[in-house]
């Protein structure tokens, strides 16, 4: 016996057979910095560190992927416990992890099974954790289901981008993101490279808003299932349970929802309440398929390869799967928009250090690029000045006199944003505004961070 | 990229702990649309704002509206606001804190204000918000009630509805239900 399997053994061809054929022979498509060969690989596995933010239905698909791809330093981040329902599609968990950490089963799970894997496991909100932590990934890879932890991670990650003085982005600062996201047999996967390619939010609009039934239609005139649950849920618990914020994580809170609606089915003679779709309305849920999850997430490891190794030329840039009636995928060329708030350049502004916020504010005005008259300026969530309303105006009107480099908490270069009226081709119109400021004549210790990556 | 991956992860074993990064949280693209949405407000002397929470949150405020017309003359009305951080994508939670008698606000404080829900669109704003609420004590409309019983006293007889409003807002009871003084 011991003879055959250590025969078996030497029969077997090596772990990264299939990953050998991307990175050790030079290929038409390849990037232009590839460099095929061994060293590639081993670097790969040591320098290359990718964050995995959801353990879900996505999240574990995408550990094993990425596991399996060759990537060895890995860390997932998750802030839910695992649930019976998730065991259908999240095959990490077993019946016995139902109400451990995702993220830490998660990881003990693939580590188990993938030899040379390091996983580290962060059982935790996404905000909880410093921007910094962030930072220290090469890759970010996100399995998430919400347009606000999307939007953070986005924010986060854009954060780090710096640009040259020609508006050019320092590639040192690119903090890629790979996003993954379905809906039932639909789903997407997209590269961001911030400053690149559009970021998350400058594309949120393709993002369809949510459907919101009115009120009054609830109250009065229900005509479908969700609009009974939907009145149990909006309208009728904080009838009964005054001042007590629903809890949808909270099963005993769920059963109440879906009882009233029930009742409320039945006075108006309305069919198809469940308690799973009294669920699905309440957290706004469609249902996952396991298949689709893997399609997708295959995709977005694959992007994350290709991002680290430059052996092809990466996605460029979205691409939507639908398998709801035959299979159909479509890559599609999303522009960024050259203003967006978040991961824009901004307009660079030299100031003296001994300048106040109103002479600044005079400054906009003259300022070629940006002609702003009746400027409100904010910087890093402080208010520093507000045109209106009355009560916001004259509680920072006294900062107008004060020197805005204190303002700023003397750092010698950072963004503001300010809004106001401009005028384009005789027309006033409103806008808002990014601007990096630069302190003429202070010492840089901002630059510390970036130059030595130049 | 994994030659500047490499470089940075040697950079950063080399000069481990002389992180000087203050960790700042960065405002979100909701927050600096909010902050022109606030800055750019326009309101007629009968809306007022208030920040409970300091001139720099403004993703949670108040705003009181004294109604100049109509059956609700002389009343004071205050509405709380939360905005998401993925503010216009997703419409402001506006709430009634007053107990208010009113055909299209119930006793909870919901309020059926088209715009709020399934007309939000991005390009409206807070003002639009705020004008579309005073113009519900202004107008009033008996076609979408969230109280029932007020919207359908208004429908039929405008006349009790008018004197309800009063005694509501002078501090009394219309039928079995006690609305504070809010005048």
């Amino acid at each position: 016996m011991a003879d055959t399997s250590v025969h078996l053994q030497q029969q077997q061809p090596s772990r990264s057979r299939d990953l050998d054929k991307l990175l050790l022979r030079p290929g038409n498509l390849v990037g232009p910095r590839f460099e095929p060969g061994t060293e590639l690989r081993d670097d790969l596995q040591a320098f290359a560190k990718v964050l995995v933010v959801g353990a879900g239905g996505l999240g574990c698909e995408l550990l094993k992927d990425l596991a399996l791809t060759g990537f060895c330093n890995l860390e997932v981040i998750d802030m839910d416990r695992i649930e019976v329902t998730n065991l259908n599609r999240q095959f990490l968990f077993r019946l016995e992890d139902v109400g451990k950490p995702k993220a830490e089963v998660a990881a003990k799970r693939v580590m188990e099974r993938i030899s040379g894997v390091d996983i580290v496991p962060h059982f935790c909100r996404i905000e909880d954790k410093d921007i910094e932590f962030y930072n220290d990934f090469s890759i970010i890879a996100l399995g998430l289901d919400s347009i606000e932890a999307r939007s953070y991670i986005n924010n986060v990650a854009c954060s780090f981008l710096e640009y040259d003085s020609d508006d050019n982005p320092r590639e040192e600062t690119i903090k890629p993101m790979v996003d993954g996201g379905t809906e039932g047999f639909k789903g997407h996967a997209r590269v961001i490279m911030p400053g690149i390619t559009p970021c998350f939010e400058c594309t949120i609009w393709l993002f369809p808003p949510q459907v919101k039934f009115p009120l009054c239609t609830l109250a009065e005139t229900p005509r479908t299932a969700a609009h009974c649950i939907e009145y149990a849920h909006l309208i009728k618990w904080d009838e009964v349970h005054r001042g007590v914020p629903f809890d949808p994580d909270n099963p005993n809170n769920m059963k109440w929802v879906y009882d009233e609606a029930v009742k409320r089915a039945e006075l108006f003679g309305i069919p198809g309440v469940t308690y799973s779709f009294t669920q699905g309305v309440v957290k706004n849920i469609i249902p996952a398929i396991a298949s689709t999850n893997a399609i997708i997430s295959a995709a977005c490891a694959l992007e994350t390869l290709k991002i680290a190794t430059e052996c092809s030329k990466t996605l460029s840039n979205y691409l939507t799967y639908n398998g709801s009636e035959g299979l159909h995928t479509k890559v599609t060329e999303f522009e960024r928009d050259r203003d967006c708030l978040v991961c824009g350049p901004g307009i660079r502004i030299e100031l003296d250090p001994s300048i106040t916020l109103q002479k600044f504010m005079d400054l906009l005005e003259e300022h070629p690029k940006l002609q702003l008259s009746k400027a409100s300026v904010t910087h890093r969530g402080k208010n520093l000045y507000m045109q209106a309303p009355p009560v916001l105006e004259e509680m920072t009107r006294s900062n107008l006199t004060l020197s805005l480099f204190n303002l700023m908490g003397k750092l010698p270069k950072d963004i503001v944003h300010v809004n106001g009226m401009t005028s384009k081709n005789d027309q006033k119109t409103s806008c808002l505004r990014k601007l990096h400021v630069v302190f003429k004549g202070v010492d840089g210790v901002a630059d510390m961070d970036t130059a030595g990556g130049a | 990229m994994i030659k500047l991956f490499k470089v940075k992860e040697k950079q950063r074993e080399l000069a481990e702990n002389t992180s000087n990064g203050v960790p700042v949280k960065k405002q979100s693209a909701g927050e600096l649309r909010l902050h022109k949405d606030i800055s750019e407000l326009n309101l007629p002397k009968s809306c007022t704002m208030q920040f409970p929470n300091g001139k720099d949150d403004l993703m949670n405020f108040e705003v009181l509206i004294r109604p100049d017309d109509g059956y609700y003359l002389g009343g004071t009305f205050l509405f709380s606001f939360h905005v998401s951080p993925i503010y216009p994508h997703e419409a402001p939670k506006v709430k009634c804190k007053t107990k208010v008698y009113h055909p299209n606000i119930d006793l909870e404080g919901n309020v059926c204000l088209n715009i709020l829900r399934e007309d939000w669109k991005p390009v409206l704003n807070i003002n639009t918000v705020i004008y579309g609420l005073y113009h519900l004590f202004t107008e009033p409309n008996y076609e979408d009630p969230l109280n029932h019983d007020a919207a359908a006293v208004l429908r039929d007889n405008p006349k009790i509805f008018e004197s309800n409003v009063r005694r509501a807002m002078s501090g009394g009871y219309v039928g079995q239900t006690f609305f504070p003084r809010c005048m």
